[in-house]
């Protein structure tokens, strides 16, 4: 991915070398600065701030480990955990498999093909404060539309966003309405395939579920590892629908991680602990990418490696 | 007919032929379901107050009524809120579309110690949950008196997207180089070079970016929540909020559904315009390993 012919031992430069040079870190600087000041900068202070009271008023004043000792006793935070924890482990492999299904299914010519595959994508280009409150009244018990659908076919539907058993359900039904996006990348790696691997798998009497499992699954396998990292990352940061639609409600049973920290940081103006609420997401969502990374060389499959076994 | 409909399952292009029509009929369902919501929320906007809340609801309301949406944008204040998303997505959008480029120029065409090292930090930050820098980022907006003003949206635009950096890094490294060695003959300084030759070649994955760029900020609602507390200055994200328990709107369903129903106008319209940036750029750039 990056050109090894950029990579020159500062030591020998020579004076042109040395003018290419100042004139590149020119044009990274605004990068380079963005890195400094709204990334890595910021990621120390938090780390700072979560060892600290602070809410604005006075100076943060270090407190050690408090913060992190108070969320382990904390019965909100343990719940924010679960309520993410549940919302990832449903909401990304359910909505993978879907718009793998879709991606499948919308990866062929026909006539309409690139309407359809636009309808699928529409709801991505919208997500936002007007689909989640879209949803509100979509969920409403008495006159929402999906209870009136189950009338229909003679199912009486739970009061959907005021009931604690159905809130994070109907949060992961809006999850899976969004699934356009996983499924446009999963759609890229479908076209990715050689017609003629699949062709040559026809005529050696491989059935279709066959040339699913051993070509198709394993030769877009490295589009499936950037959508989980892109999906748990994303699954574990969900705030607006959440915020929007529930507001973390009822008796906290979409309570995400995210809405939890935003209370704690903007309501409550406690900024030390929603630093270490922060840091406790950060280590969780790094353990996880880590642990996805690890397992790759297990299912992912690159093209060079085919090429020199 | 029925010999018809035996040979359909039995003959191999009457299988696939079979297997088409099944795929259609599963999209279109899959369609339907998708546009549900879309058809519920124009039919609630166009609805009397009095037929809202109705059971079983109409579809089609009797006697659409349009001037419910005169009323949402005058009681909302619409122009105001769509004036301010307006000025943010142009700002970041101008911000968003110098950086990429310039830096992605830098990153690919010149050569300096550090720089692929550079673009890999760049590229992992991606991963970073922006929770990690939000309750900082926050406090350093507040002490240089920001908080409450458009600039913590737009200034960072200015400082480069680690996506969008990417992107057009990838772009520029398929351009041939023949060009600007030609114009570096003639003398040209590198930056014009940039400005000259390798801006006007970018359309493309610029007009991808801007589409992208436009969408994630009409859209955003985070960081308009927590850095703008006066209400002349919501974006039209925020102000929905707001407008759906006020006192001024209550529980009027149909202009809560109208403002919504506006609120989506714009990305759909950019959406249409340039559906091949989205949906066929993604398919035909795809992710190449």
């Amino acid at each position: 991915m990056v050109q090894k012919s950029g990579t020159i031992d500062a030591r020998r430069l020579g004076k042109r070398e040395r003018r290419e040079a100042m004139h590149a870190y020119v044009f990274m600087s605004p990068v380079i600065i963005g890195l400094l000041v709204f990334t890595l900068g910021p990621i120390i202070v938090s780390l700072f701030l979560s060892f600290s009271n602070y809410n604005l008023l006075n100076d943060p004043k270090w407190i050690g480990v408090d913060n992190y000792v108070k969320m382990y006793g904390e019965r909100l935070f343990w719940q924010s955990l679960r309520v993410s924890a549940i919302y990832s482990i449903v909401s990304v492999p359910l909505g993978m498999t879907i718009a793998l299904f879709l991606a499948l299914l919308l990866n062929r010519t026909m006539r309409g093909i690139y309407t359809l595959r636009a309808i699928y994508y529409l709801p991505t280009v919208i997500s936002g404060v007007g689909v989640a409150m879209l949803w509100r009244w979509i969920f409403n018990g008495q006159y929402g539309v999906i209870n009136t659908l189950l009338r229909n076919v003679g199912v009486k539907g739970p009061n959907w966003l005021l009931d604690e058993n159905y809130a994070l359900i109907a949060l992961i039904i809006t999850s899976v309405w969004g699934v356009g996006g996983t499924m446009l990348i999963f759609l890229a790696g479908l076209q990715g395939i050689p017609v003629e691997i699949n062709e040559a798998a026809e005529i050696d009497g491989a059935g279709k579920w066959g040339q699913f499992r051993y070509i198709t699954l394993p030769m877009i396998s490295h589009v499936t590892f950037f959508n989980l990292v892109l999906g748990i990352i994303g699954a574990l940061q969900v705030f607006t629908d959440a915020y929007v639609i529930t507001n973390g409600g009822p008796n906290n049973a979409t309570l995400f991680i995210a809405v939890y920290l935003y209370r704690h940081a903007f309501q409550f103006l406690n900024f030390g602990y929603a630093a270490a609420l922060a840091w406790v997401l950060f280590i969780i969502v790094m353990v996880l990418t880590l642990l996805v990374f690890r397992s790759s060389p297990l299912w992912v499959f690159y093209e060079q490696e085919r090429q020199e076994k | 007919m029925m010999t018809a409909i035996a040979r359909l399952f039995r003959t191999r292009t009457g299988q696939e032929r079979l297997g088409s029509i099944a795929t259609m009929v599963v999209l279109l369902i899959g369609a339907v379901f998708i546009l549900i919501p879309f058809f519920w929320m124009i039919s609630t906007s166009l609805k009397k107050a009095g037929d809202v809340y109705i059971a079983p609801p109409q579809w089609i309301p009797a006697d659409p009524q349009w001037e419910n949406y005169v009323t949402a944008v005058t009681r909302l204040n619409y122009g105001v809120h769509a004036t301010n998303t307006a000025i943010i997505v142009v700002f970041v959008m101008i911000g968003t579309l110098f950086s990429s480029s310039f830096a992605a120029y830098g990153f690919s065409r010149l050569r300096a110690p550090g720089r692929d090292a550079i673009f890999m930090v760049l590229l992992g930050t991606m991963m970073l949950p922006g929770a990690v820098t939000l309750v900082p980022t926050y406090l350093m907006f507040n002490s240089i008196g920001w908080v409450n003003t458009f600039l913590p949206m737009i200034v960072p635009a200015f400082f480069g997207n680690a996506f969008f950096v990417f992107l057009t890094r990838q772009f520029y490294i398929t351009i041939p180089k023949e060009l600007e060695e030609s114009a570096m003959m003639d003398g040209a300084t590198v930056y014009q070079i940039w400005w000259y030759i390798m801006l006007p070649l970018s359309g493309p994955i610029l007009a991808t970016i801007a589409v992208f760029t436009f969408v994630g900020t009409y859209n955003d609602f985070f960081t308009p929540l927590i850095y703008i507390s006066d209400e002349s200055k919501r974006t039209i994200a925020v102000a929905l909020t707001y407008f759906q328990g006020s006192p001024r709107i209550g529980p009027q369903m149909h202009l809560l559904m109208a403002a919504v129903t506006m609120s989506i106008v714009p990305p759909i319209l950019l959406f249409i315009a340039a559906q091949r940036y989205f949906v066929r750029g993604i398919v035909m750039t795809g992710i190449k390993g």
